[in-house]
Parts: structure tokens; sequence; C-alpha cells
């Protein structure tokens, strides 16, 4: 392995992470908004904040770690992206920053404001959105350039193609399928029966349209970008597999197995982001950025290795903590004292 | 104006406002700590409750630290592409150890607050105020060692304009980050101690008599003071830094055109058009005695230094605010400490108070000028002697528009901030507490 795929299997590793635990953030988030509107808020609230007062942080942090570990990594993604990007990235600034802010109000604060509980719904399903750009983009097609060898935004392909639609959809509706199937198995360990029937529910009607979303993707992709098209097709098993993950899920779903059943779920994104990811090897933007272009010099290269290695040997104990204390802590979950 | 000029104020802008709750998180933790400690030690629970009190504010700060903080990591890429791909092969190392150091911070911060109650030893609990107080200080390390690094940079070679023999730890370890460093820490602390002294004050001032608010405001006074000295001992070794590795940013500062012996500093006054110094206060010898600790020794003059490298000159103003603030603080705690241990009876005047009431929001102040003074010191470079800031600025034609948009959301932050601190005490008095506490001894949460 060079030092370059390992760098980019770390960041990759660290955007997966991101996705998971930000997909049940954001998505928890939906549904506590959105059972307010359809008058079952009592049931999912407590569920809801009892998860995440304790780890929304955490959540934020992965993201920081990807883009200053891409940039630490590929110093050359943020002339590219940082030039391109400058609009869409801001607007997910500025959702982060009222999601962020209004939820530590809310919760530290003053509580049970039903402003900050909408507002905490609309930013989840548009703070996706806003960061699907940068993926859209990385694929292709979306940035012009000027003669003066100035390069921008194509803001108007960007908004017409079916094919940055269907990603963007696809980002939404993985997010409410990943968020329902977890809160499903912490309503089950809350022993909270109406939350866990509602996400169970939850669950079964996002399932399938992450499914059709996804190979509609990989079919739209062969007129978008036929060299990554023919790249994903020869990955046919990862994904297939993926699918088989999908209905495991599905299945012990129905058996009432929801920790495995969540476990598979992840098990089903983290195939098919690899699979996804391996296929694009080596563009980190097509046409004009691969790994190897992008790199940056040996030295600072292991030198993070390094430092990634001891910090995670530092936060992993920490986090395992936290895991005990209140993720996993069935008096803390039951609202008992611990 | 262009985009150069937008993304400048727009750096600005954001790091000015995450610099408040920046200083805040580094700050504060050593106060709670402090704090909790003196009521295990001496099974006080007024002090308890002011540890609890503060985490609970820390913590708000804290959010929206990581929010501010979440947007200035991006917009160095989005607003300067070309510095971040040059430097990003450099500092790479010290900002991805800022995510770390920052994140070991908010885990145990985390469980500190939900904790309360939980351990059967309560000294447990204190502990996990030790990885709060060094993640903060940690991220202020290593995010301060890469501002370091842009004043001087070191720690490769350039050939034909490609980097070679690149040194990262040669590159965080530069000449500017053990000053800056240590006087950044220690000008948190400094604020962190003002801020909560302030607030002490404010209940005295408004007839509140409890022994809390003296007892916060003792602790606060006497540690602020602390770090006042510290602050200005430091404040001087960062002046003799200068004037030998950035004697523009100095000279500058001190309106200082002649490289000459005997050098004065000059407070405040105007500068005319031919370069001469009106209405200052000058202190003869103190600037030859900031850099060399000497009365005699030689500076280096503006007129020696080319002049399209000239830093702009209003950052004289920047640092005399600084220095002014930093003294008056010094004196202010100083008599504070001598009025309570003497039993001065003046220290409780009303004019008095305000003047402590005031000191937070000062010392917030200083800490905005000593980084406008440091940063526009620094221009026109943005990595000095390799990169202006026109030649790292995005060209994109958007800036003005996103500072508009960010100044707007960063106006609702600071309201919305303000508005629910206030709100989140007022409705939850020390005294309600404090009586629950008596009541039935433990659980607030
Ligand atoms: C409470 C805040 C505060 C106070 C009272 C002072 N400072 Fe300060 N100063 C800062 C807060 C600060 C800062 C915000 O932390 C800066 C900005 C950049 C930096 O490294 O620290 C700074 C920078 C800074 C620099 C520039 C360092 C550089 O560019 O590398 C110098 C020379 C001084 N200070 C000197 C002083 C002196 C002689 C003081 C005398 C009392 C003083 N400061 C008080
Ligand atoms: C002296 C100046 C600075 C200090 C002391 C400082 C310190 C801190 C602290 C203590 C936090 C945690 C939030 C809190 O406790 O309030 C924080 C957050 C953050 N800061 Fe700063 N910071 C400074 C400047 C910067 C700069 C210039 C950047 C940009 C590179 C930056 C990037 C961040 C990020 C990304 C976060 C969020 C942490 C995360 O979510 O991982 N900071 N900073
Ligand atoms: C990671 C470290 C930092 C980086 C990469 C960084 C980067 C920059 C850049 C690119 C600019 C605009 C160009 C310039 O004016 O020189 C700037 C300006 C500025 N920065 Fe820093 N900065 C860092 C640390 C800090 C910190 C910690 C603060 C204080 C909170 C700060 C405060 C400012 C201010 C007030 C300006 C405006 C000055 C002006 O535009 O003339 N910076 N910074």
């Amino acid at each position: 392995m060079t030092i370059e795929i390992l760098g980019i299997s770390v960041l990759w590793l660290f955007l997966f992470g991101y996705v998971i635990v930000a997909s049940i953030d954001f998505g928890a988030g939906f549904f506590n908004a959105s059972t307010i509107v359809t008058n079952k808020h009592h049931i999912v609230n407590s569920v809801i904040q009892r998860y995440l007062s304790p780890v929304w942080e955490i959540t934020n942090v992965f993201l920081v770690f990807f883009f200053v570990g891409m940039i630490g990594f590929f110093p050359k993604t943020a002339y590219y992206f940082g030039t391109v990007l400058l609009i869409p990235i801001s607007i997910s600034i500025i959702l982060l920053a009222l999601r962020g802010s209004y939820y530590a109000f809310s919760t530290y604060g003053s509580k049970g404001h039903k402003g900050y509980t909408l507002m905490y719904g609309v930013t989840g399903v548009l703070i996706p959105a806003s960061l699907t750009t940068a993926l859209i983009v990385s694929q292709g097609g979306y940035i012009k350039e000027l003669p003066s060898g100035k390069i921008e935004l194509d803001y108007l392909t960007l908004f017409t193609s079916p094919f940055s639609w269907s990603i963007v959809l696809l980002s939404l509706v993985s997010v409410l399928f990943i968020s329902a199937s977890f809160l499903a198995y912490y309503s089950a360990v809350a022993e909270d029966k109406e939350a866990l029937k509602l996400f169970k529910k939850y669950t079964w009607i996002w399932s399938f349209p992450t499914i059709i979303t996804a190979f509609g993707i990989i079919i739209e992709m062969k007129w978008h970008n036929i060299a990554h098209y023919e790249g994903l097709l020869s990955l046919w098993w990862l994904f297939a597999l993926s699918l088989v993950c999908f209905i495991i899920s599905l299945l012990l779903l129905k058996r009432g197995r929801y920790g495995w059943s969540f476990v598979f779920v992840v098990l089903q994104f983290a195939l098919a982001f690899y699979a996804y990811g391996v296929s694009r090897y080596p563009y980190l933007l097509y046409p004009y950025l691969t790994i190897y272009d992008g790199f940056t010099n040996e030295t600072m290269a292991k030198a993070l290795v390094i430092v990634f290695i001891l910090g995670l040997l530092l936060l992993i104990p920490s986090l395992y903590l936290v895991f005990k204390l209140f993720i996993m802590n069935k008096p803390y979950i039951q609202n008992k004292k611990g | 104006m262009d985009s150069v000029e937008f993304s400048r104020y727009l750096t600005m802008l954001t790091l000015s406002v995450h610099v408040i709750f920046a200083t805040v998180g580094v700050g504060v933790p050593l106060f709670i700590m402090l704090a909790h400690w003196l009521g295990l030690k001496n099974n006080d629970q007024h002090y308890l409750l002011m540890a609890k009190r503060w985490a609970r504010g820390y913590v708000i700060s804290v959010a929206v630290g990581v929010v501010t903080g979440t947007a200035i990591a991006l917009q160095l890429a989005l607003l300067w592409p070309r510095f971040m791909e040059f430097a990003g092969q450099l500092v790479a190392l010290p900002l991805f150890m800022e995510t770390f150091a920052f994140f070991f911070e908010a885990i145990f911060l985390g469980i500190y607050l939900y904790t309360w109650d939980r351990f059967k030893n309560p000294k447990h609990h204190f502990y996990l105020l030790i990885p709060v107080l060094l993640g903060g200080a940690m991220s202020a390390l290593f995010i301060t060692s890469v501002n370091a690094f842009m004043n001087t940079p070191q720690g490769f070679s350039l050939l034909n304009g490609e980097l070679i023999n690149i040194q990262p730890i040669l590159a965080m370890f530069n000449p500017a980050m053990p000053t800056k460093v240590a006087h950044v820490l220690s000008s948190a602390y400094m604020t962190a101690a003002f801020l909560l002294a302030s607030i002490a004050a404010f209940h005295l001032i408004r007839g509140n008599r409890h022994e809390y608010h003296r007892k916060a405001l003792a602790l606060t006074m006497k540690v602020g003071f602390l770090f006042c000295i510290a602050t200005a001992l430091i404040g001087d070794l960062s002046g003799k830094f200068l004037a030998e590795y950035q004697p523009e940013k100095l000279a500058a500062a001190e309106w200082h055109f002649e490289t000459e012996g005997e050098a004065p500093i000059l407070l405040f006054g105007v500068l005319t058009d031919n370069n001469e110094v009106k209405y200052a206060i000058k202190i003869p010898y103190a600037l030859s005695f900031l850099v060399h600790s000497n009365l005699s020794g030689e500076v280096t003059g503006l007129n020696d230094i080319p002049r399209d490298e000239h830093p702009p000159y209003i950052i004289h103003y920047f640092f005399d605010i600084m220095v002014s603030i930093g003294i008056g603080l010094t004196l202010l705690s100083m008599i504070y400490l001598i009025g309570v241990n003497r039993n001065w009876s003046f220290i409780k005047l009303k004019l008095f108070r305000f003047f402590l009431v005031a000191s937070g929001p000062l010392a917030m102040l200083a800490i905005q000028a000593g980084w406008w003074f440091t940063e526009m010191g620094r221009q026109p470079w943005i990595m000095r002697g390799f990169m202006t800031t026109a030649e790292g600025a995005t060209d994109s034609d958007y800036v003005w528009l996103m500072f508009i948009v960010f100044a707007f959301v960063y106006f609702i932050l600071m309201v919305g901030t303000a508005v629910v601190l206030t709100r989140m005490f007022k409705r939850n008095p020390m005294e309600k507490e404090l009586e629950k506490l008596n009541g039935n001894g433990s659980d607030i949460g």
C-alpha cells in the first residue's frame, strides 16, 4: 500500500464516520421536528433528547477531522475545492452554525422552544444537501475554466443536472433511513414501545427509496462519467454484498433484532461507500486532480500518520468511556439515575 | 474593493468572533477547576456551586466556539486557497493536532457536565477537568503555532518554486512560537479571570451582598492579578522578539521612523501627512528599554524598511489599547487586593465596583486589539517573506456577499448567546440553587 492510498483510506474512514453519526443526528432532528407537525412529538422526544445531548459535539469533530486531514494530506484540494465551493460550503457553514448553537441554546439554556426544534429539523435536511455539493462537484463536469485561467463553479449545469439532484436525493433518504434504524434500536434499549413502533415504521418507509436512488445513480453515472461507471461495474460484487446486507438488515428488523439490524445497515453503507471510493481511484476531482499529483510531501504525510495513530490511542479509550456512560448505559437511556 | 479586501475583512470578522469564545474556552476551565478544588477541599457549597454554574455558562460558549471554529477552519480554504495549498504542506501537523486536542477537551467536558453526583468518590469527578483544561491549552498552543509560522516561516527550503527539505517539527517550533503561545495563554487566563470578576461585581453593584459573590470576586481577582503580571512580562518578551524578527511590525506599532538609540515609547497621538507625531504621550527611552533592556539600544525605524513592506500605521492604536488596558487592569487588581487586605472602604464604592464590572469587557477588548495589531502588522505578507496576502486570496467574485451574510449570522449568534446566558442565570438564581442544595444535600445536575 502506498502512503497516498493509506492517506485517502484514513480520510475516507473519517468521512464514513461522519456520514453515519451525522445521519443519525440530522435524521433525529428531522423526526423530532416532523412529529411536532404530526402530533406524535411526545412519543419520540425523550428518546431523541437523551441520545443527542451528550454527543452532538463529537459529530462535528468528525467533519473537522475530515477536511483538516484532507488539506493536510492533499493540499491541492484546498485550491480547487476552496476556489470553486465558496458559496455552497459557506451555506453549509451557516447552517451548521445555526444548528449547533441553537441546539446548545435549547438544551443547556431555555428548554422547550418549538422554534428551535423546527429549525433543528429543517437544517438537518438542508445540511446534507449542501454538503453533498462537494461530492457532486468532485464527479467532474461542473467546473468552468475561464480564459483568464480562473476556475469557477458552473451553477447552471449544477442545478439543471438530474445527476446532481439524484445524489442530493440519495443523501436525504439515506440520512432518514440510517437515523430511523438507529433510533429504533435505541428505543428498544430504552424499552419505549411506542417510540420503537414509530421508528420501525420509519425504517421501513425509508429503506426502499434508499436502494432505488442508489441504483438510479449508478445507472445515471453511465451518461455522466463513463470511466467512473465502468469502475463501478467492475466492483459489482461489492455492491451486491451491500444489497445482501440491506436485505439481512430488514429481515432482522422484522424479527425484532434491532441492534443487529442496525449493524447490517452500517455494513451495507460501508460496503457501498468503500466500493464507490475505490471505483473512483485515483481521482479526487475528475479530471483535474488525482491522489498522486495532489499529495503532500512524504515527511508531512508520515508525521500526520504518526499523529493520527497517537491521537487514536488517546481518543478510543475516551470514546469508549462516553459510550459506556451514555449511549449504551441502560439506566441512563431509560432516564433513571445511573 | 476586490476579493482580496473582502477576504481579509471576512477573515478578520470570523476570527474576531471566534477569539471571543476561544478565549473563554481556553481560560475559564482553570477557574472551574480552582472553584471545584476549593469546594472539595474546604467542603464549601459556595465554591462547588460556583464551579457548577461557571461550567454551565462555559458550555454555551464552547458550543459557539465550536461553530465559529468550524467556520474559520473551512473559510481558510475558501478564502485563501493558494495559501492553504502552499502552507498545508508545512503546517498541516499542528492543525491536525488541534483537532485532536479539541476532541479530547469536548469529550471530557461532556462527561463532566453530565456526571455530577454519579461518582462514588467526588474527586474522580474533579479529575475530569484536567483533560478539559489541557485540551483547551493544547488547542491554543497548536493553533497559535500555525499563526506564529505565518510570521516567521521556517523548516523548509524553496528551490525553483518547489518546496524541499520539509521539517514539520521545525516549522511548528518557529521563532515566533514561544512568546506567542505563552502570551496567548496567559492573556486568555487573565481575560477569563476578569470576565468572571465582572459578573460577581455586577451582582454586588446591584445590591446583592451574598458571600458567594464576594468569594467569586476575591478568587478571580487574585488569579487575575497573577496573570496580569505574567501577561505583561511575556508581552515584554514578545516586544524583544519583534525587534529581532519582525522589526517592521514593532516600528509601525511605535511610529518609529528613524533607526536610532534612546528611543521613546509613544502612546496614542496622531500622525501627520509627513509622518510627524503629534499629541502623543512620550515615555522617554522606553522603547529602547523594551527591546534591549537598556536605555540607549538602537531600534530599527521604518525608514530602513522598503516602503511597500510597511504595515498599516493604524496598528499603533491597537498596540496602545492593548498595553494601556494591560497596565490599567494590573493596577485595578492590585488596588483591589491591597484594599481587601487593609480593609480600605473605597473598594466597596459604586465607582470602584463599576471599574470591576468593566474589567472583563476591557480585557476582551485588549485581546481583540492584540490580534488586530499582530495580524495587520504582518501586512502585506500572509506568510512573511514568501507569499503576500493578495497572492494567497481567492479570486471568486462573491466574497462581498459572503461577508454580508456572515456578518448577519454572527450577529444572530452573539445576540442569541447573550440572551440565552442571561436568561439561563436569571431563571435559576444562585440563591435558589443554594437553598435546594442545603435542603436535600445534593442533586441539581
Ligand atoms: C488581555 C489581553 C492582553 C494584554 C493585557 C496584553 N496583551 Fe499583548 N497580545 C495579546 C493580548 C494582550 C494577544 C491577543 O494575545 C496577542 C495577539 C497575538 C499574540 O500573540 O498575542 C498579543 C500580542 C502582543 C505582541 C505581538 C506579538 C507578536 O506579534 O508576535 C506584543 C509585542 C505584545 N502583545 C506586547 C504586550 C505588552 C508589552 C503588554 C503590556 C502590558 C501586553 N501585550 C498586554
Ligand atoms: C488564539 C486563537 C485561537 C484559540 C485560542 C482557539 C482555541 C479554540 C478552542 C478553545 C476551541 C474549542 C471551543 C471552545 O472551547 O470555545 C476552538 C474551536 C475551534 N477552533 Fe479555535 N482557536 C483559535 C483560533 C483558531 C483558528 C485561527 C482556527 C482556524 C484554523 C481555529 C479553528 C478551530 C476549530 C475548527 C474549532 C472547532 C473544533 C472542532 O469542532 O473540532 N481556531 N478553538
Ligand atoms: C491558524 C492560524 C491562522 C491563520 C492561518 C490565519 C490566517 C489569516 C489570514 C489569511 C488573514 C488575512 C490576511 C492578513 O490580513 O494578513 C488573517 C487576518 C487576520 N487574522 Fe489571522 N490567522 C490565524 C490565526 C489567527 C488568530 C488565532 C487570530 C485571532 C483570533 C487571528 C486574527 C486575525 C485578524 C484580526 C485578521 C485581520 C487582519 C487584517 O486583515 O489586516 N488570526 N489571518
